[in-house]
């Protein structure tokens, strides 16, 4: 299997000056994470664990006040390995973004304007990322192909935003960011706001744009463990902006080995009667401070493990098996 | 019983010429009881919300009536004392945590207005003793919230504000509208053993307006499903999930993503 995305020790931070002090947010803070093609990774953690940070990361996206600080982003493209943390915004708008890799950001579809016809939204996206005197029959034509191919009915290219409703929406953001056939889609809680009917379609969507190779990896990031299994292959868990346990899905969800992953899967409340009618487990403690985490494991104030290495060193990824990680210090 | 419902029909109509009308709440009948934790579950645009403004009092049915302690909410308030009572002991928690705030005011305001309604002056020593015993019950310390602006607090700690704002008026009646489907997916339980806190401590009753069956299926005593306005199920929460009568009720358990099972996608 071939590489896709390599992250490096990755840190970015959010740097925030005031008047006296200079104040860092350690979001993403010494991340590695290989991905090979054909994954569907996906990204879990609590609020505020960096994980959005991440996704932008991966993209290059950096505006201030994120900040990257050091390591290396490096994406496979024709076999060959370029660093993007060395390219030039203009370069990854022109040359990354949209060709190689896609995002669909959180709340994506409410920033759909909604004086425009989506055909409108179309080629104006079209022509701002892409090639900027293309043929709008061109564009348009490509459009309801994919959209017929994705199961969306060609009459929504003549429809406003608000007369969709936001599966719809959703899935139209979908085809959008997947018009130019990237390797990579990252998907920043697509889900999150639609009723589980429309969460289920939605899915499928985005695995159909996979099975049907329009795509070749997605990275799926949400904060809901019980609908990233529904896809993905395998499950990166993040806390405080590190990754602590990463494995395949199945494995993961039948024996997490991190007490926070444990915790995560505990308090997720499902019909179902592996999980007790009634019997509500939720995560002691509040998620640290990302100016000042904590030292040594950064869940330790959590843990009701913690021995005193905990307080003191860092955990570092260990070996499950050949694809299970998890960085803790009860299993060395 | 504390709240019935009867033949409630809520129409909408829009246009100028050609009037369109939708029946978001159609023909619906129920009781609460006190004490009782009841679900409300159906997708978006079954009429749920619609459902809970009228009980709130804030939409007028367009037919039927609703009955909270044998009283017409709608015809039978005479003054506005009854209505402010009414209020005090019928209040609502909703879905989104940062738009139940004015993002210009101080947080202390949520409190502050609660206490005014149960007629304490918030700058008394009992107000100040009931909202410091508010935040803690809800497991905010006073400290950390207490003079600060919504937008420096997270959404979990918003809602812990809206619910410490139960706490100081301990309605009789609870409506939890979404209250936790924009809370982070860990952060869920915490948010709602504090609202089921209120049943086993003050005896208040809750209706819970979800679309997740597997959360009203943990938190109930009793699921009512609802369907394009109509109440098309109600039984016990362990009934509803493993012998569902009503073909969209089987529609929504399919829906709801398992841990220990992954979808087919047919």
């Amino acid at each position: 299997m071939s590489h896709l995305l390599k992250l490096e020790n990755v840190r970015a931070y959010y740097v925030i000056k005031n008047r006296s002090s200079i104040k860092e947010v350690k979001a993403v803070d010494d991340v590695s994470l290989t991905l090979d093609e054909s994954e569907i990774v996906g990204i879990v953690g609590e609020s505020g664990c960096g994980k959005s940070t991440l996704t932008n990361v991966i993209l290059m996206n950096i505006k201030p006040p994120l900040k990257f600080i050091s390591g290396k982003v490096i994406l496979w493209k024709d076999g060959k390995p370029i660093e993007l943390n060395k390219l030039s915004r203009d370069r990854l708008k022109k040359e990354i973004w949209g060709r190689e890799i896609s995002i669909i950001p959180q709340f994506a579809m409410n920033a759909l304007v909604p004086t425009y016809k989506v055909r409108r939204i179309i080629t104006d996206i079209y022509k701002s990322h892409y090639e900027t005197n293309s043929d709008e029959e061109y564009i348009l034509n490509m459009a309801a192909k994919r959209f017929k191919e994705l199961g969306l009915p060609e009459k929504v290219l003549n429809m406003y935003p608000f007369e969709l409703s936001g599966g719809m929406k959703q899935r139209v953001i979908i085809a959008i960011a997947t018009l130019m056939n990237p390797k990579l889609l990252v998907a920043d809680e697509p889900t999150s706001a639609l009723d589980v009917i429309t969460q289920k379609m939605v899915l499928k969507t985005l695995l159909d744009i996979y099975h049907k190779g329009f795509i070749k990896s997605i990275i799926f990031v949400s904060h809901d463990i019980a609908t990233v299994r529904q896809i993905a292959t395998r499950l990166v868990v993040m806390y405080a902006g590190k990754i602590i346990e990463d494995g395949p899905v199945e494995e993961i969800i039948s024996n997490p080995m991190h007490p926070y992953t444990k915790y995560l899967i505990r308090s997720v409340l499902t019909p179902e009667r592996t999980t007790k009618r009634g019997e509500i487990v939720t995560v002691p403690g509040f998620p640290p401070d990302l100016s000042n985490p904590p030292s040594g494991c950064r869940f330790h104030p959590r843990c009701s493990y913690k021995r005193s290495r905990c307080l003191s060193d860092e955990p570092h990824m260990l070996k499950v098996n050949d694809k299970h990680y998890v960085a803790c210090w009860l299993y060395s | 019983m504390l709240l019935k419902v009867e033949n409630l029909t809520k129409i909408f109509e829009s246009g100028f010429i050609r009037i369109r009308s939708l029946k978001a709440v159609d023909n619906v009948s129920f009781t609460i009881n006190e004490g009782e934790v009841v679900s409300i579950v159906g997708e978006s645009g079954s009429g749920k919300s619609t459902l809970a403004k009228m009980i709130l009092r804030l939409l007028p049915p367009t037919s039927g009536r609703i009955l909270y302690k044998g009283k017409d909410i709608w015809k039978d308030f005479k003054s506005s004392s009854d209505l402010k009572n009414y209020w005090r002991e019928v209040h609502a928690v909703f879905q989104d945590p940062y738009s139940s705030f004015n993002p210009y005011v101080q947080v202390n305001r949520v409190l502050y207005q609660a206490l005014k309604l149960i007629g304490i002056n918030p700058k008394s020593e009992e107000g100040k003793r009931l909202i410091e015993e508010s935040l803690t019950r809800v497991g905010l310390n006073p400290s950390d919230v207490l003079g600060k602006y919504p937008h420096q607090l997270s959404g979990g700690q918003r809602q812990r504000l809206m619910i410490a704002r139960n706490w100081i008026i301990k309605p009789k009646l609870l409506i939890a509208d979404e209250a936790v489907s924009m809370i982070d997916a860990s952060m869920r339980g915490t948010i709602i053993k504090l609202l089921l806190e209120m049943r086993d401590v003050l005896g208040t009753s809750i209706i819970f307006i979800t679309h997740d069956i597997g959360l009203a299926y943990h938190i109930s005593d009793r699921i009512l499903v609802m369907y394009r306005g109509k109440l098309i199920e109600e039984d016990t929460p362990d009934d509803i999930i493993n012998n569902p009568k009503h073909e969209y009720t089987m529609k929504l358990i399919k829906s709801v993503p398992l841990l220990y099972k992954k979808w087919t996608f047919d």
